[in-house]
């Protein structure tokens, strides 16, 4: 007999992300939250699907990729391109919707032949194709070339963007407690052990990078629609290694850690606009001191869960 | 037991669709209401640029341009009120940019932004600009149609340099009628400044008469061209158009004399820097011309004084950015001045502007919020600048 979904630790969840929504809508119909947090939010909470996204392909299944910017930049310009043909809603689903579409078909042709390289191999292999994405898309006139897309139509509202986040870390983090999730984290152990074991490895690896792609593409769809001027420039390695930092920050294979990565980050990056001439020393810093003193990053593998909360809570009643 | 979470599940999801009813209802935020700037107050000017990141050195000196313009405003004795600039760093993405430029206008409240330098990270900020009735004034985005969302442009943003596509057309009027070269190979950047300008350079000059016998690209910080350079080499030209930035001009101008092509080459305002010298030779920069709307050749008393107290202040000459940086200051300086009000009324005032700078005189096209400039024709030799020649571009 299936499990039901209605759980007391799904309901805690349900119970904390909408009352997360909440205080935040309250505080910025109030005005507390003024455009300029709200705009920081939106990097945020964008940064957080990305960061999440990879996590499920880096920390659960242990596929060292680089090519994180390339299925952004696929969404993005999806996005980008259909709403500035239809500026409503329906457009900003096409977008998201076409998006999908291409950076599936794109992460299936990438992903087949290139996960079965390993390590080093792989991570330049997908920063290869990152690459050629970008170069694709400075080249081709629907997408305007160098000069990118101006004038897109800031159709990425508040609830829609929570809605992103809820799925993104929904999906991921169900995707690691699957069964193919499972198959996953063995193959990160070890994946001459979890072939002998009789995991098709190929299958699993190829089914995580693919989710992490779709993901990325609803990140880069929502991106472009929130901040009105697209720019291949924006896809390079570099946003690709800017993901990276946040899920090691983080802690590998831990979704909790990735979204509190992506907030301190974030954050960081903000306090540091107004310090101009120390601004990339303190970052790099803050990340070396990280490293050298949190190696496994913010939280290492620990998640938030309610499970064992609730089992605390439970066993706490039980002594008394 | 289940029942009743099912309820609070429902209730749960019930209130968050309210708060999102009730979010979605808000859409308009606190727009700038034409507040005014009297005497004694202290006004804040935005200064959105490129601190960091690859396109600092732009960002960098138009800060200090921006920087002086307000300074040598508060040594006034006869000042109306005090100005300061609040300083901001976009790192050139164009996400960041939008970033700063809602927190300039939200938090501190600025009259007027000025920035940023690239065109991108500036384009970002118009809508938001726009949208809170704050002007923006953007001393170097050249991009064609920048300031343009769909055919109407943006109500607040403003640039006080002429569009790639003035410089290429102009460029190509130059190297037509004064030169009198009538091939031309294209060399140009795979950026958005290369192939604009590279696409009008083309297109005026074949409507001139002339013929463009060979087109190449190259990306930016390559620096090896020996293979673009012997494809057009076997071809017949008068003229090379390098549609680039000082960098990689430097170098293919440096490859294409010493691989033989001695030719006329002529260029656009990328090659402004001092470095270009350095990079392709001294030796080599002859018969070399590039349009640009700034030159130390013949300068005029405010020019000089400019570059006396910039270099006075930052210990290193001005260059163009950094001049038109001091103009958009200026500009929105003068209005602010003459009206004493912000929003929409500095606006006004700017779109009806006939300024007088260090970059030219003008006033602005209506339809494109873009200044209508002479462009200015320099020429090099031995490295050095000597001549100066005005184009106008019909």
């Amino acid at each position: 007999m299936p499990k039901s979904i209605f759980t007391k630790e799904n309901l805690c969840w349900v119970i904390l992300s909408a009352i997360l929504f909440g205080v935040l809508t309250l505080l910025m119909q109030v005005g507390i939250i003024n455009s300029y947090y709200k705009i920081t939010l939106f990097n945020i909470c964008i940064n957080i699907m990305l960061a999440v996204s990879l996590n499920l392909v880096i920390g659960i299944c242990g596929q060292f990729s680089l090519g994180h910017a390339g299925f952004m930049c696929i969404g993005a310009y999806s996005a980008g391109v259909i709403t500035k043909m239809i500026p409503n809603y329906g457009g900003l689903l096409l977008g998201i919707l076409a998006g999908f579409a291409i950076s599936a078909v794109a992460a299936l042709i990438v992903s087949v032949p290139t996960l079965r390289l390993k390590g080093d191999y792989l991570a330049i292999a997908t920063l290869g194709f990152a690459e050629i994405i970008r170069i694709l898309v400075q080249n081709m006139t629907i997408t305007n070339g160098a000069a990118g897309l101006s004038g897109i139509p800031a159709l990425t509202t508040w609830p829609i963007l929570i809605l992103g986040v809820v799925i993104a870390i929904v999906v991921c983090s169900n995707v690691m407690r699957s069964a193919p999730g499972r198959a996953c984290l063995a193959i990160q152990d070890d994946e001459i052990a979890a072939e002998a074991m009789g995991i098709n490895t190929t299958k699993y690896k190829v089914l995580a990078f693919v989710i992490g792609a779709l993901i990325a593409s609803l990140a880069g769809a929502l991106f472009a629609c929130s901040f009105y001027v697209i720019k291949p420039s924006q896809f390079t390695f570099n946003r690709s290694i800017d993901i990276l930092v946040m899920v090691v920050f983080g802690g590998m294979g831990s979704m909790t850690s990735s979204v509190l990565a992506a907030i301190a980050i974030g954050l960081l990056n903000t306090i540091l606009q107004n310090f101009t001439d120390l601004r990339m020393i303190i970052y790099g810093l803050a990340l070396v001191i990280m490293m050298i003193f949190k190696p496994n990053g913010l939280l290492g593998k620990r998640e938030l869960s309610f499970k064992k909360i609730l089992a605390k809570r439970e066993a706490g009643k039980e002594a008394s | 037991m289940k029942r009743d979470f099912r309820k609070l599940l429902a209730g749960g999801l019930g209130a968050a669709v309210l708060l999102a009813g009730c979010s979605s209802a808000s859409g308009s935020d606190n727009a700038g209401d034409g507040g005014s700037a009297e005497t004694g107050d202290t006004v804040k000017i935005g200064l959105n640029f490129e601190l960091t990141g690859e396109v600092s050195s732009y960002g960098t000196a138009e800060r200090n341009g921006a920087q002086l313009a307000i300074d040598e405003f508060n040594a006034r004795e006869d000042k109306p009120f005090t100005v300061e600039g609040v300083e901001i760093d976009s790192k050139g993405d164009p996400a960041e940019s939008t970033t700063a430029a809602i927190k300039l206008i939200d938090e501190d409240q600025v009259a007027a932004i000025v920035g940023p330098a690239t065109s991108a990270p500036s384009i970002s900020t118009y809508q938001a600009a726009t949208d809170k009735q704050t002007p923006v004034v953007s001393p170097s985005a050249t991009q064609v149609d920048a300031m343009l969302n769909g055919d109407t442009p943006y109500e607040y943003a403003w640039r006080v340099c002429f569009e790639d596509s003035y410089q290429g057309a102009a460029m190509a009027i130059y190297a037509y009628d004064t030169l009198g070269d009538k091939k031309a190979a294209v060399i140009n950047e795979t950026s958005d400044y290369g192939q604009g300008l590279a696409k009008t350079f083309k297109e005026k000059f074949e409507s001139l008469g002339g013929e463009v016998v060979a087109q190449e690209q190259y990306n930016a910080k390559d620096t090896d061209f020996a293979s673009i350079l012997t494809k057009i080499k076997g071809k017949d030209f008068d003229v090379l158009y390098i549609a680039g930035y000082y960098g990689e001009a430097g170098l293919i101008i440096k490859q294409a004399r010493e691989s033989g092509i001695d030719c006329n080459i002529v260029g656009a305002d990328g090659f402004e820097s001092e470095k270009l010298a350095e990079l392709a030779g001294k030796e080599n920069l002859n018969n070399v011309w590039y349009t640009t709307c700034y030159t130390t050749v013949n300068a005029s008393d405010e020019l000089k004084s400019f570059i006396d107290d910039y270099t006075a202040k930052y210990d290193q000459a001005p260059n163009m950015f950094s001049a038109l940086a001091y103009d958009a200051t200026n500009l929105v300086l003068d209005q602010l001045e003459a009206t004493g009000k912000t929003g929409a009324e500095l606006n006004e005032a700017i779109k009806k502007a006939d300024f007088s700078g260090l970059t030219g005189s003008f006033v602005f096209d209506e339809k494109t919020h873009t200044p209508k400039k002479t462009v200015l024709v320099v020429n090099q030799k031995d490295g050095v600048q000597t001549e100066v020649d005005e184009v106008e571009v019909k």
